[in-house]
């Protein structure tokens, strides 16, 4: 009896200490995994505190620290010519940008889903397949025609043509009654209709019982495509670039490409200031609202 | 279903909808018709025939929408089906029609527009009437021609201003020297003949007004009147050189002679399908694009196989209640995720630069040798396709780790009973019931990649070039960057929208088919309908 039970004991603390060994053996490479994911993070980080400006030249612990890049970067450093730098108004244009087409996408999409699950109508199912039809083809693909598009745009209207923040937001608007709507319509299929059968008894218009009933049961989904939707605008460059051209006019990630022109190296140190700043707030949202996002992600993708 | 709000209900609700809200709802739609029918006159005036009919189209819909009781569902997207009209489909149809056209550069015009132009050019007669000549030049570097023809009459010539008689003594105009010529003209000095005559601006000014009567200088002592090159005969649709009598006929938008010289600008002509044969049967064309379509089908797969295999594995590594810090790793590796695409890709460019890029400065360290990342083809590929492993593996860890909690537990204590290794378990077990739920995405994540303009064009530029094509065309360059650099990065090769379009039409072939089959995949349709 005893000697089974020693056996047992020796199992149990072998089975303990391959267990331990197993964590081990795994932190080790979570370790070597984080390094991967993690360096060139440090190192832009490093290099936009390296009074150097050279790719050269750096160390991660940087020799020099100092905040000259980020005082370069918003054009307080008299000395550091880099003709085609505006900053400020980089980050203003694209959050300007990226706020107005979400918050514009976000009621057209909300309002066309709010069709497609409580009203009945012919050809509804035609064209909830047709959007997702529409998807195949992606409009990057369309390039050509766009500019084309908003080039003759502005002949007629020189407000909405090329080098527009207008222009630019139209073209986003045009892809919001997209697999969104499939998003949003799932969820609100899940809000029971008693809810607006309670309205209508009042006596409620169907505006009514969208704006005041469902709308504020609305709100998770909201936050999860508006904040997606937004980090999409705010990190489109193909758009920006075409359709662009007036350097005080680019979008953050269309400003910052201009660094990968001519001698990159030479102003890697500006650069990295710029790309921690405009990536920082990103990152933030996502950090903090990963389970969230994650959740609209997968469903969203699942759906296109 | 007894639920739902019936068609006529709705209908009924719309139609008694209060006063004012109806007659604001018809305002609107009549301001926006004036609006409309506005745009579509200044389109009609500038040429734009697509343009025209599109915004039709647009117009009589929202009228039906916003004035038949009967289309009341549409009132609620409205708005949005115009944009995906004008920003969606109609790019999509545009983009077809383009793909058979010639349209690019030296074919930007319309045949209306190319026509006048066309018909400005001039050419110097050998023979024809001639003038004596004798130059003035202003301080300001200004030329001015006295100019007498065979019958002793004389004129005054400045450029872009009309050929008018002149005598000596003329207000502005001095006395005539021996030869009845005048000695000044106020504001210009005379220049002597030899000055005049080894002048080099003086014999490509024309002086006089272009369009009516223009004058240049043939030789050191004539100058004659230009005269107009080509003439259009709208019957034939050719020109006529007349310095040599050459015919231009319309060949694709061109107007070519036999000899094959070309009159430019041509214009905007649809071509058939010979883009499309331009791909099969130009070696300059075909060569890329062959090498491109490759490594389009190959930068993909090799991406959504490596991500995933990464993805997965961390997720299984780590898919245990127990393990310690499991939420600051996960946080940890998430990181290439949070951060802009774009923002990335750049940062790799410096990092692996082959000169003084961080990663080669280690390599040459430790190994004396470092791989030339950016100029070199082989090393190219594998530089991008270890940057996106580094941008999608977080994509495939969140997705998985999701998938793997749903799998239960009993499943795998049933397989060990029976004596399963963990290989088997992961290879019969984890693996297809894994594929079920992840297998969209990964097609999604290959459509998504099969287009991954950005990390091409950001981290290489598509390059290294390849030698010997006829277009900018480089070793990474997938469809997309490559369409794109037809279209808007010629580098003095000339744009060509034609081309590109045809490109992108055979990219939504692809793209197309592979969605399609996803959506078949995912039981897509059935989807659709059981929500009905």
């Amino acid at each position: 009896m005893s000697n089974i039970g020693q056996t047992y004991q020796n199992l149990r603390s072998s089975q303990k200490f391959q267990k331990r060994f197993s964590i081990a053996v795994r932190l080790v490479v979570a370790l070597l995994l984080i390094y991967f994911s993690i360096f060139p993070v440090l190192w832009i980080i490093s290099a936009s505190f390296n009074s150097s400006q050279s790719l050269a030249t750096q160390t991660l612990i940087p020799d020099r620290a100092s905040l000259i890049n980020y005082q370069r970067l918003f054009g307080a450093d008299p000395n550091y010519k880099f003709g085609d730098l505006y900053f400020q108004k980089w980050i203003f244009n694209s959050v300007k940008v990226a706020s107005i087409s979400t918050i514009l996408s976000l009621t057209i999409t909300t309002m066309a889903a709010y069709a497609f699950s409580r009203l009945r109508f012919a050809g509804r199912i035609a064209m909830l397949k047709g959007l997702l039809l529409i998807q195949v083809f992606p409009n990057l693909l369309a390039l050509v025609a766009i500019y084309v598009l908003v080039f003759q745009f502005g002949e007629i209207i020189p407000q909405l043509g090329l080098n527009t923040h207008a222009g630019l937001i139209l073209v986003y608007l045009g892809g919001s009654m997209g697999i969104n709507i499939w998003l949003m319509k799932g969820y609100l299929d899940t809000i029971p209709r008693a809810i607006d059968e309670s309205g209508m008894v009042d006596g409620a218009s169907h505006f009514q019982i969208f704006s005041q009933l469902l709308l504020p049961l609305l709100r998770p989904i909201l936050i999860v495509i508006g904040i997606l939707s937004f980090i999409g605008t705010y990190s489109d460059f193909l758009m920006a670039r075409i359709l662009l051209n007036d350097v005080n006019k680019y979008t953050l990630m269309v400003g910052l490409q201009i660094f990968t022109a001519g001698q990159f190296d030479q102003k890697w140190g500006v650069f990295a200031a710029g790309a921690l700043l405009g990536a920082l707030p990103i990152m933030i949202i996502y950090l903090i609202l990963q389970d969230q996002i994650v959740g609209g992600l997968t469903t969203g993708a699942v759906k296109g | 279903m007894n639920n739902t709000i019936s068609g006529q209900s709705k209908s009924k609700r719309a139609a008694g909808e209060t006063l004012t809200s109806k007659l604001i709802r018809i305002i609107l739609m009549l301001l926006f018709d004036a609006g409309s029918v506005w745009f579509i006159q200044s389109a009609l005036a500038l040429g734009f025939d697509q343009l025209i009919i599109i915004i039709s189209i647009i117009t009589i819909m929202l009228n039906l929408i916003y004035v038949l009781p009967k289309a009341y569902p549409f009132r609620w997207m409205g708005i949005g089906l115009s944009f995906l009209i004008l920003f969606t489909i109609y790019p999509i149809i545009f983009t077809i029609y383009v793909a058979f056209t010639n349209y690019g550069d030296g074919h930007l015009l319309t045949k209306e527009q190319a026509i006048p132009l066309i018909q400005k050019a001039t050419y110097l007669p050998e023979e024809g009437k001639s003038y004596s000549w004798t130059a003035f030049k202003a301080d300001s570097g200004e030329y001015a021609l006295w100019l007498v023809n065979d019958n002793g009459e004389s004129f005054l010539g400045k450029p872009g201003v009309e050929i008018l008689p002149a005598q000596p003594g003329d207000p502005g105009i001095g006395e005539a020297d021996s030869k009845g010529i005048p000695t000044t003209i106020e504001g210009y000095k005379r220049l002597n003949t030899l000055i005049a005559a080894t002048d080099k601006e003086l014999p490509n000014i024309k002086f006089g007004l272009e369009g009516d009567q223009t004058i240049q200088i043939r030789s050191p002592n004539e100058a004659a009147e230009l005269q107009i090159r080509y003439i259009y005969d709208p019957e034939l649709d050719t020109f006529t050189d007349q310095s040599n009598g050459d015919i231009y006929y319309n060949v694709n938008g061109t107007w070519t002679a036999r000899n094959g010289k070309a009159i430019r600008p041509g214009f905007r002509a649809t071509i058939g399908f010979k883009n499309f044969i331009d791909f099969t049967t130009s070696p300059a064309i075909r060569g890329p694009l062959v090498q491109i379509l490759t490594w389009n089908f190959i930068f993909p797969t090799f991406s959504v196989l490596s991500t995933f295999a990464l993805g997965l594995a961390i997720a299984i590594m780590f898919n245990d209640r127990e393990f310690p810090l499991k939420k600051i790793i996960r946080s940890l590796l998430l990181i290439p995720y949070t951060i802009p695409g774009l923002i990335s890709i750049i940062m790799w460019r410096g990092l692996l630069n082959s000169e003084f890029g961080v990663v080669n400065r280690w390599l040459v360290d430790w190994f004396n040798w470092a791989p030339p990342w950016m100029t070199d083809a082989f090393w190219a590929k594998v530089a991008i396709l270890i940057v996106n492993l580094w941008l999608g593996y977080p994509y495939f860890m969140l997705i998985s780790s999701g998938a793997l909690q749903s799998i239960p537990a009993d499943i795998y204590e049933a397989a060990t009973i029976d004596g399963a290794t963990g290989w088997q378990k992961f290879r019969n077990i984890t693996l297809p019931l894994l594929l079920v739920a992840v297998g969209p995405l990964l097609i999604a994540s290959y459509v998504f990649n099969f287009n991954n303009f950005n990390l091409i064009y950001l981290f290489i530029s598509g390059g290294p070039p390849i030698v010997g094509a006829s277009t900018q065309a480089g070793h990474t360059d997938i469809l997309i960057s490559y369409v794109y650099k037809l279209a808007f990065e010629s580098g003095g090769r000339g744009v060509q929208y034609g081309l590109a379009s045809a490109i992108s039409i055979i990219v939504f072939f692809i793209v197309g088919t592979i969605t399609l089959l996803q959506y078949r995949f995912t039981n897509m349709w059935e989807e659709v309908s059981e929500n009905v």
